[in-house]
């Protein structure tokens, strides 16, 4: 049986925890502010290759732009099917979404095992520093996300999410959606702008 | 103003359908090499485009309580603007061109 979980409400007629995780979002965007600008602030000072120009795959990181542009599409189609109670498509596209993280998290994982065989590594140039920190900081936000969507999904497996939890889901949603908003500043900064 | 209303499937599957446009557009163009002097500034608005298609309907922020907006787009704002401020530091002018 689904837990009812109504929301409180702020003295504004808002939903508490929705007002507080937007707050987070906002708190987010700073943390994610400082991480770029140190990244353009150090940008073409590395003394010493690999420079961005050498070792960015610009094909492949397309393809995990795609992937993560696509599972933000999965987590709102996977919202509207709880929230009108198709917890049949609610399941599935939870899923999807989650199995979308999984498959960008392997290609991170694939590109840092890359550029680390090229030589770049945490400590190479400024370059390799700024690079790690932001994009593995993203990458560790998108881990907790995966991680995230795959409790809900196993508390949808068991019955006890349904329309009534609808809240909760649009909060994850809200995280994973910011994670994606920042993938796409990063695609564009890091990767494009060279 | 209401925190329900939402977006339909189908202005999800438009949106999703413009934001991978946008996307080959900007491989498209990262690749072109007459657009390398516009490079940066083509990119940059492709970019925020994007950005805000995510926000304004995936993220509900067009239809949900305009508290929110000042919520998320306060400290949106105050990074830009540390951001921008420490390149002009750095730098002494922001770079438009690459």
């Amino acid at each position: 049986m689904a837990q009812v979980t109504h929301g409180h409400h702020t003295s504004m007629g808002l939903e508490s925890r929705k007002m507080a995780f937007w707050a987070f979002i906002g708190s987010e965007c700073l943390l994610f502010g400082s991480l770029i600008s140190t990244y353009l602030v150090y940008k073409g000072r590395s003394l010493n290759g690999p420079y961005p120009h050498e070792i960015l795959n610009i094909p492949f990181t397309s393809f995990s732009t795609f992937d993560l542009l696509m599972s933000s599409l999965a987590m709102v189609l996977a919202l509207a099917a709880v929230q009108r109670g198709d917890m049949k498509q609610g399941k599935l596209w939870l899923l999807i979404t989650a199995l979308l993280g999984l498959v960008f998290l392997g290609g991170q994982f694939w590109e840092f095992s890359h550029f680390v065989h090229e030589g770049l590594g945490l400590t190479t140039n400024l370059f390799g520093s700024t690079f790690y920190v932001l994009t593995g900081t993203h990458g560790a936000h998108v881990t907790v996300g995966v991680i995230w969507l795959l409790t809900l999904w196993i508390q949808a497996m068991r019955g006890k999410l349904g329309p009534a939890n609808a809240l909760t889901v649009e909060i994850t949603g809200l995280y994973w959606h910011f994670v994606d908003v920042v993938w796409i500043v990063i695609f564009t900064v890091v990767y494009l702008i060279q | 103003m209401s925190e329900q209303a939402h977006a339909t499937t189908g202005t999800y599957l438009r949106v999703a359908l413009i934001l991978v446009m946008i996307t080959l557009i900007e491989v498209g163009v990262f690749y072109v090499p007459a657009f390398q002097g516009v490079l940066v500034p083509v990119l940059l608005v492709l970019s925020a485009v994007k950005f805000a298609l995510v926000v304004m309907f995936f993220m509900h922020l067009k239809f949900d309580n305009r508290f929110f907006i000042f919520l998320f787009g306060g400290p949106l704002i105050l990074a830009l603007a540390v951001g921008i401020s420490l390149l002009f530091i750095f730098y002494g002018a922001v770079r438009l061109r690459s």
